[in-house]
């Protein structure tokens, strides 16, 4: 168990039983060609050529990047820069239906016949990123580097944040799926011990998931791992104190401490793209808050929000607002005319609360400092940050972050202090 | 673009509903069984000493905002508080006036002065009280017999004061001392009427454990040493109001646990010093003062060891 954290309310019975549905497919998707971590794809179609879902229309621009697959067929319209739901923009590609929902040619393959390289090529083609929001590309996680190993697997199915439920579903539904998504990323990394971590709020997946063990076609020690409900229980460096006990060196990754952690519908993306052929187009992801009808849907990546919200009833008005990704570290947009990126976990619709129209003082209770899964002192960086003493910041580790938003969940005086942690690392950043 | 529905908020998206107001009103909330103690052993004139300090704590603090210029008023009873706890570490007699200057005094210049809730370097309260102590040394050392409900009530020595002195007079039994039929100031003689309070309050996680186990461990295990009375020396001044009271109030005590540990040993080392080889028979509101000089040292060394450093 990792020190700090928050228990929080978790909204989930909204959509919990909630089948994923398919969304309908798009009339028009846009497509930006940085919806991942790293550098972004570079265009390989020109206005007004004509692509079928899954064809690649965006190449891979480095080691870490990752290709874009067109996610409906139809006519490339425009190429222009589109905003994202992270308030950013990106040079996006445009494309308008046909309505013939063709698709490329989906190659059959047996991966036990496969080498390890050949299975992160695949995955690389198919533009497979982390599905758990941070869309940091997985042929990188999973290209083991020289001098490394890896003792453990870490598939992550907590799922902390409230309101989510799309990995809870796809884990129910696509069992059989996730778990030869996980033999294959066994196979590819070299690992024998498996742990697949859920809260305790998804503890009914327990008897499907077991089901699903008994016919594991490689020799593996899965093992099931129920975690306390506790945010950000999810985030990868707790989730490996948590279930291995051991701390991710700071500044380090996972695979210093020889583990990788893998989200669970990436899993469920490699193991469709290494099967069956089918690179990654679409994503379910969680509607919920204060729409109409809460659902989980499979959405094709560049289906715009506003149709999402749309279908389920969610009307945005005044004193309301769009949050992409979960309320504790997703990104609030001003237009909902953004589209779904593969990193787009949900989409809410939540209340305007009422916070202090100017910043409160701190009480310095330390309750922030109580709880930061960092064991950082977002207390002392705010005063700092407002005293424009970024060096400070620095000292006090803001780049150890996370930005889990424990810190300004709990403060009695609703100082914004993710906000004062992002000044501080994006001003020391452009120093 | 449609136009922007609801301000942009970074994340996240939620907020617990703990507030600085509810913190205040918790405080609150766990000294009225110790206030109404102290109306039960000292007579209803103590209600009018908590009243006129918490009025003029409150004015003072208006008054503050107004001379500022500050647009908005800021209300967060923390200035309540402040004029409870000082009417609580006030003798039980204590003209209705002087209590009236100590209000102005904590809140005006101790906090205000500083910079308002959050920035003041010591206890609005204890301060308040001590400069009184220095002000009206005869009005402040005035302790009355319990259960004398008259306005001139027949003056009693505090147990502290006995032991430290050697008078010819009796103790009170520890029972009465738990239960607060002792002399002393309003609202620090009944143990047990305090600790229902701190407990309410650690429950609630207003306050947490550090500071006031490690104070109260502190003076017991000197006591023990140099051979002092232990249940006396805890029960028989302010120690458990100022443990888990005054000790702990966020401005003025470390932010870290490591921090708060130390802080509340210092506080426990200086609280015998001052009993044992001191001028005055009790030294918790000096103890707590002069700790809270080092906060800021504390709080620099203490910083807590980030995620990840361990090798």
């Amino acid at each position: 168990m990792f020190k700090g954290g928050v228990k929080l309310l978790d909204f989930k019975s909204l959509s919990k039983d909630e089948k994923i549905e398919e969304f309908k497919y798009p009339e028009k998707v846009i497509i930006p060609l940085s919806q991942h971590t790293g550098i972004p794809a570079k265009p390989v179609v020109k206005k007004g050529d004509y692509v079928v879902e899954g064809q690649v229309i965006g190449e891979i621009g480095g080691f870490i990047s990752s290709y874009i697959h067109s996610s409906i067929s139809g006519k490339v319209i425009d190429i222009l820069p589109w905003n994202l739901p992270t308030n950013r923009k990106s040079l996006s590609i445009v494309i308008e239906s046909d309505g013939e929902k063709k698709s490329i040619e989906k190659k059959q393959r047996e991966w036990l016949k496969l080498e390890s390289n050949e299975i992160i090529n695949i995955v690389r083609e198919a533009g497979i990123v982390g599905l758990g929001g941070a869309a940091f590309p997985t042929h990188v996680k999973l290209t083991i580097p020289e001098g490394k190993k890896v003792d453990f697997l870490l598939i992550n199915g907590c799922e902390c944040e409230p309101f989510l439920t799309c990995d809870y579903r796809v884990l129910k539904e696509f069992t059989d799926e996730v778990i030869e998504g996980i033999q294959i990323i066994a196979k590819t990394v070299n690992v024998k011990d498996v742990f697949i971590g859920i809260e305790s709020n998804k503890i009914d997946l327990l008897p499907v998931l077991r089901n699903s063990l008994k016919n594991l076609k490689i020799f593996l020690n899965i093992e099931i791992k129920v975690l306390p409900e506790k945010y950000p229980q999810g985030s990868e460096k707790h989730l490996i104190k948590s279930i291995l006990n051991r701390e991710v060196p700071s500044g380090r990754l996972p695979i210093d401490v020889r583990c990788v952690v893998f989200n669970i519908q990436t899993t469920l993306a490699i193991k469709r793209a290494v099967c069956d052929g089918i690179p990654l187009t679409e994503r379910v992801l969680t509607c919920s808050g204060l729409v109409g009808k809460p659902k989980n849907l499979k959405v094709k990546i560049g289906t715009l929000i506003s149709e999402i919200l749309n279908y389920c009833e969610g009307e945005v008005k005044y004193g309301r607002k769009i949050v992409t990704g979960g309320p504790m570290m997703g990104i609030q947009i001003a237009n909902p005319d953004v589209p779904v990126l593969k990193g787009t976990t949900g989409i809410l619709l939540l209340p305007e609360e009422k916070l202090p129209e100017d910043i409160q003082p701190c009480i310095r209770c330390g309750k922030c400092i109580e709880i930061c899964p960092m064991f950082l002192m977002p207390s002392e960086i705010g005063r700092y940050v407002e005293h424009g003493r970024y060096d400070k910041c620095e000292y006090l580790n803001v780049f150890d972050c996370i930005e889990c938003g424990c810190c300004a969940y709990i403060c009695p005086a609703k100082r914004p202090l993710v906000d004062f942690i992002k000044c501080a690392k994006l001003k020391l950043r452009k120093k | 673009m449609k136009e922007n529905l609801c301000k942009i908020y970074c994340s996240p998206h939620l907020h617990s509903s703990e507030t600085t107001t509810k913190i205040m009103f918790y405080v609150i909330l766990s000294l009225i069984p110790a206030i109404l103690g102290s109306v039960y052993f000292f007579g209803f004139y103590v209600l009018n000493v908590i009243f006129v300090s918490v009025i003029s704590c409150v004015l003072s603090e208006l008054l503050f905002q107004i001379l500022m210029k500050r647009r908005k008023v800021l209300f967060d009873g923390s200035s309540i508080v402040t004029g409870i706890l000082l009417a609580l570490v006030l003798p039980p007699r204590i003209p209705l006036w002087i209590a009236g200057i100590g209000g102005f005094l904590a809140i005006f210049l101790v906090k205000e002065l500083f910079g308002g809730i959050g920035f003041n370097i010591f206890n609005p309260a204890l301060t308040a009280r001590a400069i009184l102590l220095a002000s009206f040394p005869v009005e402040m050392t005035k302790f009355i017999n319990v259960f004398d409900y008259s306005v001139d009530a027949v003056t009693s020595p505090t147990p502290l004061f006995i032991m430290k002195e050697n008078i010819n007079q009796s103790l009170p039994s520890l029972w009465n001392m738990f239960i607060g039929a002792r002399a002393g100031c309003i609202g620090e003689t009944s143990t047990i009427l305090l600790l229902i309070g701190a407990i309410f309050l650690l429950l609630k996680k207003v306050i947490t454990w550090h500071i006031p186990v490690s104070y109260i461990f502190t003076v017991a295990l000197l006591s023990l040493i140099f051979k002092e009375n232990v249940f006396y020396q805890i029960m028989g001044g302010g120690l458990i109001l100022g443990a888990f009271f005054m000790a702990t109030d966020y401005v003025t005590s470390p932010i870290t646990r490591k921090g708060k540990i130390i802080f509340g040993i210092g506080c426990g080392i200086i609280t015998f010093l001052i009993r044992k080889a001191g001028g005055y028979p009790e030294g918790v509101c000096y103890s707590i003062l002069f700790m809270n000089m080092f906060v800021p040292v504390i709080n620099r060394y203490t910083i807590p060891k980030k995620f990840g450093s361990k090798k």
